[in-house]
């Protein structure tokens, strides 16, 4: 099942964006099958929120840490990329000052602070955008799952984290364009990014870091790691009193995906053409979170799946009835959980389960 | 300035000018270097109707009748500008005119004449004008000026005020000077330091006390600065208890994940709103005990929302916390927007009591009552909440249940009824908090969502399950945040407080006060 | 005290629980290859005893030596498992989601990193030995089933193959046969002697049927301390035992 689902997830994925981006390309604008590049931003905006979703299954569903922080690295990841272009506008900006973006001439700033040097080189920034969610996830794991912390004490300090650089980043002596974020960028490797083209390529490019993430984390959870990593999920003390470290396993699981948060948000900022600090917010974390158990947790292609679908429906609503956008959404949240733990794809599966209409379980102190 | 040093120079010289003109009203009704004089003179003549016949020829309302009579207008009725009696002069008035260097004399005269004006408040004011300008030309005035004060508090503003003016004098005996600098070290505050600071060309003696004044000055300052920092805190830290208090039952004493818990605190906000509306509509009378009121209205709310939520969601999701915790973040969206429906998005006005705005001022110490009602109120609560969790029946029955279910139903005790009324609990207490919270922050349909981390922290640093716990963690967080806020600014040492915050949970997973037992490591 | 041939120590070791004294001075000595049965009432703080052992509980005071002089009051929980010594719970602790042939895997003797198991395949050596374990614990038509889907005493079974695959020196047995059928139990006894050929064990029951047929040196322990230790026919005849214990 998984191994077609992957398939299936992977052609869909491939194919759909190429199709798209072809349809956009190569029809004339008024033609009937003419897709208009609005619509092929948008489904890279996806791909990348899709790339989000894989990375927070890949923790929550297999290695049981719930994070509500993982917006944070993919922000981060967006921001690296942001340093990067925001450099690349050079004497393009309002003051048209070749080495200051806009933001420090406007602050009055006379030099460049430190941590934006080498983001004018792409190779640099590249390397950034996996570094700084990377090295922000070892720090952060290394404490907390050293001293064990877990359940909803993770959650609940992941959300405190991410929190946490919502205000910093809000912040104008920060450097990194407070309130208003990075934008107006201009090009990307000396490429344009307002052309078509650009924006095509742009979407191939997540279809295809999409796909490549989809193959990675299949081949983690399926590997003998992963299934100590399931085994650590459901059973941590078995596994320690069998001479395995639990938090080697879940260190190791959590910065993999926050690298892979900071890729998707990489892509997702060249696609948006914008990031600020609201990124960090702790509702987009928990939002994922969503997007994973409408798919259903613990299957990789759900996550994809749940992105999607519930990113069309926010598309919508936000367009046609933004009041009730914030109803669907709590209800979507209230009726997964209460009446569809496995997810979409679980209804396909449909395995019997510890029957869901027996008894209410029974509280229990807090972990 | 100049012309006030030479007015007050002629203070100094008053008893002979007393002696020259026992009349000093009398040049007023002559020309303009006789009303110049005559000005000069009654600033130094300690006369009681001085001052208002100055204002009035400053005003323009000093009128001169025929007989040399001298008439203030004032709302259409004359007043004897000598004995202050009402009256009515014979024949027509003629307005008493004034120049520039008249003009000049009355502004410097006006300064000195306060000072043995009628009104304390006065007297006080240019006692205070006067240490400020600490100019040695004004301590004969200031001399004559203590002679004949009887408020305590006039007097020591006129002490300072003297000692300020004789320490600038330069001219003092050096125990005079060092009597000075006592009385402005008992002043204490940032002007009397500066003022010593200033000091130049002092004997040795005095030059030592000064400086030993300032730094004993700046170690009071410090202290108040730190008595004032320590409110700050306490105020933050009450908000915090009172945003973490519900959640220190439903989550602390239930195990319940309630991402909706802000709402909570929201909907007795909003409930605060309601309540005043309906009190400013229908009976106005009770407008100043209407937060009152919203209390136990914002308490019910709360808590039959909470039990509400209980029986229809979170009964379903007991001992899968991580979904608890999905399952009431969507629900507090909906809240969240169902509230922006009926309210709108903008920001709902609560007016604060008349009782609960103001501020005392007590030594360098500034209180704001609404503040200072808050702790009292956040301290209120916590006693409450543990009188009913150690005293009542659903108090042992709610702790009975916690400990053991199963025993607790094989005891006959209604679980399920147990459970709803505990989440009930926790909400309505939420809900009050709203009602505090309504008084110092935004009523918006986002109230909430800025004190749901922070209340979690709270829990989580207090120890999970532990009511102290709680009211130590919200303190201690509170006035962390507000000692480091002159360091950091307030939005990094939010920042800082949340690191550390991490750091230390990552360190004491089970906080401060952990409880112990098997059934806590399961 | 201390012979060549000792296992494990266990020298004056207490253990309080917000002054509640679970483990009072508790001392015992374990042979190489023996097999010793820990008797006792409920809360006589048996299973705390192995929570001592395999450093899942930090004694207040007190020794715990392993082989020649490994003080593993110093060890966590992993580095006591590499050393040697499984445990098995008392309640029945398998990999639920994964099939009887992958707890055994897992369970192994074998490089535990993560940077091994990223990129382990499984040989022809573990493959024999999984192979032989589940010969060893009667589950070899079982293989394929997810464990969570096992009976109860079967899940007791594969928890001890999973024990016998990590190729422990010692094995700590917490109530193997509670809840199991009489035919079930007899096996287990069965099993755990077999085992015993090649390892130490340490099993902690209640059952006094099934420590008679064991047939190994009994150790009492009342409130956290040795009451009473020898054969079970000398046990049983202690009348300090017969009135805690056996008396009731
Ligand atoms: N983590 C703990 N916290 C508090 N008390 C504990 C803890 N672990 C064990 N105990 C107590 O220690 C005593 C011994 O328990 P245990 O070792 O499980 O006994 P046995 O296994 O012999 O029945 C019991 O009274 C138990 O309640
Ligand atoms: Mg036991």
């Amino acid at each position: 099942m998984s191994r077609t689902a992957t398939t299936t997830c992977l052609v869909l994925v491939l194919g759909g964006a190429a199709l798209l981006a072809v349809l956009n390309l190569a029809l004339p604008a008024d033609a009937p099958l003419h897709v208009p590049t609005y619509t092929v931003s948008l489904a890279g905006k996806y791909l990348s929120y899709a790339m989000l979703a894989v990375a927070v299954d890949l923790v929550w569903g297999f290695a049981g840490i719930l994070s509500l922080g993982h917006a944070a690295f993919f922000a981060l990841g967006g921001y690296a990329i942001g340093m990067y272009l925001m450099r690349q506008i050079g004497t393009r900006g309002v003051y048209g000052n070749a080495i200051l973006p806009d933001f420090m001439v406007f602050l009055n700033w006379k030099q460049l602070p430190w941590y934006w040097h080498g983001f004018d080189n792409a190779f640099f920034a590249i390397v950034m955008v996996l570094l700084v969610p990377g090295l922000l996830a070892l720090v952060f794991g290394w404490l907390a799952f050293r001293s064990r912390v877990s359940g909803v004490y993770l959650s609940i300090i992941t959300q405190a984290l991410t929190y946490a650089l919502l205000l910093a980043f809000f912040r104008n002596d920060m450097g990194f364009g407070g309130n208003n974020g990075l934008t107006d960028f201009k090009d990307v490797f000396g490429i344009p990014l307002h052309l078509d083209a650009t924006r095509d390529g742009l979407l191939a490019a997540s279809a295809v870091f999409l796909a490549v993430e989809l193959l990675i984390a299949r081949y983690v959870v399926t590997s003998r790691f992963g299934k100590v990593l399931i085994a650590v999920r459901d059973t941590e003390s078995r596994t320690r009193f069998l001479g395995y470290r639990p938090e080697a396993y879940k260190l190791f699981v959590f910065v993999l995906s926050a690298v892979m948060a900071g890729v998707g948000g990489a892509l997702y900022v060249l696609q948006v053409g914008i990031i600020n600090p609201s990124e960090f917010s702790p509702a987009n974390s928990i939002e994922a979170v969503i997007w994973v158990a409408v798919g259903g947790r613990g299957t990789l292609v759900g996550a994809v799946l749940g992105a999607v679908l519930v990113n069309l429906g926010k598309t919508y609503f936000t367009g046609a009835l933004p009041e009730l956008w914030l109803f669907a959404l709590g209800a979507l949240f209230i009726l997964v959980t209460l009446l569809l733990p496995d997810g979409l794809l679980g209804l396909a599966r449909r395995r019997p389960r510890a029957a869901p209409a027996g008894p209410a379980p029974e509280p229990e102190p807090a972990e | 300035m100049i012309l006030l040093r030479v007015l007050l120079l002629l203070i100094a010289i008053c008893p002979l000018a007393a002696r020259a003109d026992d009349d000093p009203f009398a040049g007023l009704a002559g020309g303009y270097e006789d009303i110049r004089r005559a000005v000069d003179a009654l600033a130094l003549s300690g006369n009681p109707h001085a001052e208002p016949a100055v204002a009035a020829l400053q005003a323009g309302t000093l009128f001169v009748a025929p007989d040399r009579s001298l008439w203030i207008r004032q709302d259409g009725t004359l007043t004897n500008a000598r004995t202050g009696d009402p009256g009515t002069p014979d024949g027509d008035l003629k307005r008493v005119r004034v120049n520039n260097a008249v003009r000049r004399s009355i502004e410097a005269a006006m300064g000195a004449l306060t000072l043995f004006s009628h009104d304390p408040a006065r007297r006080m004011k240019a006692a205070a004008d006067l240490f400020a300008q600490h100019d040695a030309a004004a301590l004969p005035a200031l001399d004559r000026a203590l002679a004949n004060e009887q408020d305590p508090a006039v007097r020591t503003a006129l002490q300072q005020a003297r000692a300020a003016a004789l320490l600038s004098a330069g001219t003092a005996p050096v125990p005079d000077r060092l009597a000075a600098i006592a009385v402005l070290r008992a002043r204490g505050d940032l002007d009397a330091s500066n003022l010593l600071a200033s000091l130049s060309g002092q004997p040795p003696a005095v030059a030592a006390a000064a400086s030993a004044a300032v730094t004993a000055i700046a170690r009071v300052q410090q202290l108040w600065a730190l008595v004032q920092a320590v409110f700050y805190g306490l105020s933050l830290g009450s908000v915090l208890l009172l945003a973490a208090a519900g959640l220190a039952i439903t989550f602390g004493v239930m195990g319940v994940i309630n991402m909706a818990h802000g709402e909570m605190v929201m909907l007795g906000a909003y409930t605060t709103f309601v309540v005043q509306q309906v009190i400013a509509t229908s009976l106005p009378a009770l407008s100043g005990v209407g937060v009152l009121l919203a209390v136990p209205a914002a308490f019910l709310v709360a808590g039959a929302v909470g039990i509400a939520i209980e029986r229809l969601l979170i009964r379903f999701l007991y001992g899968r916390p991580l979904e608890t915790l999905l399952a009431t973040w969507g629900l507090s969206l909906a809240l969240q927007q169902a509230v922006r429906s009926i309210f709108g998005a903008s920001n709902r006005n609560v007016t604060t009591p008349g009782w609960m705005s103001g501020a005392a001022e007590w030594g360098g110490l500034t209180i704001t009552f609404n503040r200072l009602y808050i702790i009292v109120f956040a301290v209120l609560v916590l006693v409450a909440l543990m009188a009913v969790l150690r005293f009542t029946a659903l108090g042992l029955q709610m702790r009975a249940v916690t400990q053991n279910r199963r025993m607790a139903a094989a005891m006959g005790i209604r679980t399920p009824w147990i459970d709803a009324l505990t989440f009930g609990l926790g909400s309505g207490v939420a809900g009050m908090a709203g009602v505090a919270l309504s008084q110092i922050d935004n009523v918006s349909p986002n109230l909430g969502q800025g004190y749901i981390i922070d209340s979690f922290m709270v829990v989580v640093f207090g120890g999970v399950g532990n009511l102290w716990g709680t009211l130590v963690s919200a303190l201690t967080l509170g006035i962390v945040n507000k000692f480091l806020e002159p360091l950091a600014g307030a939005v990094l040492a939010k920042i800082l407080v949340l690191v550390l915050l991490i750091l230390f949970i990552q360190r004491k997973p089970r906080g401060m006060f952990p409880l112990k037992g098997r059934a806590v490591e399961a | 005290m201390i012979h060549n041939d000792t296992l494990l120590y266990l020298d004056g070791v207490t253990v309080s629980f917000d002054g509640f004294r679970a483990l009072n001075a508790l001392s015992l000595v374990l042979e190489r290859g023996e097999m010793r049965a820990v008797i006792g009432p409920n809360g006589a703080g048996k299973t705390t005893m192995m929570d001592v052992i395999t450093g899942k509980t930090r004694p207040d005071s007190g020794k715990v030596v392993f082989g020649e002089a490994t003080d593993l009051t110093r060890l966590d929980e992993p580095a006591i498992a590499s050393l040697g010594i499984g445990r098995k719970f008392q309640k029945p602790t398998v990999f639920e989601p994964h099939t009887v042939w992958d707890n055994l895997l897992l369970a192994l003797a074998g490089d535990r990193r993560p940077r091994f198991t990223l990129w382990a395949r499984q040989s022809a050596e573990e493959g024999e030995r999984v192979e032989a374990i589940l010969q060893t614990i009667r589950l070899a038509e079982h293989r394929g089933r997810r464990a969570g889907d096992l009976s109860h005493g079967q899940k007791q079974w594969l928890e001890i193959g999973m024990l016998l695959a990590q190729e422990p020196q010692l094995l700590l047995v917490d109530e193997p046969v509670a809840g199991m059928t009489d035919a079930e139990t007899e096996q287990t006894a069965e099993l755990l002697r077999e085992i015993n050929r090649t390892r130490s064990v340490v099993v902690v029951e209640h059952d006094m049927a099934f420590v008679r047929a064991l047939g190994v040196k009994v150790t009492v322990m009342h409130e956290g301390a040795v009451l009473s230790e020898g054969s079970i026919d000398h046990v049983s005849a202690d009348p300090r035992v017969v009135e805690v214990y056996l008396g009731r």
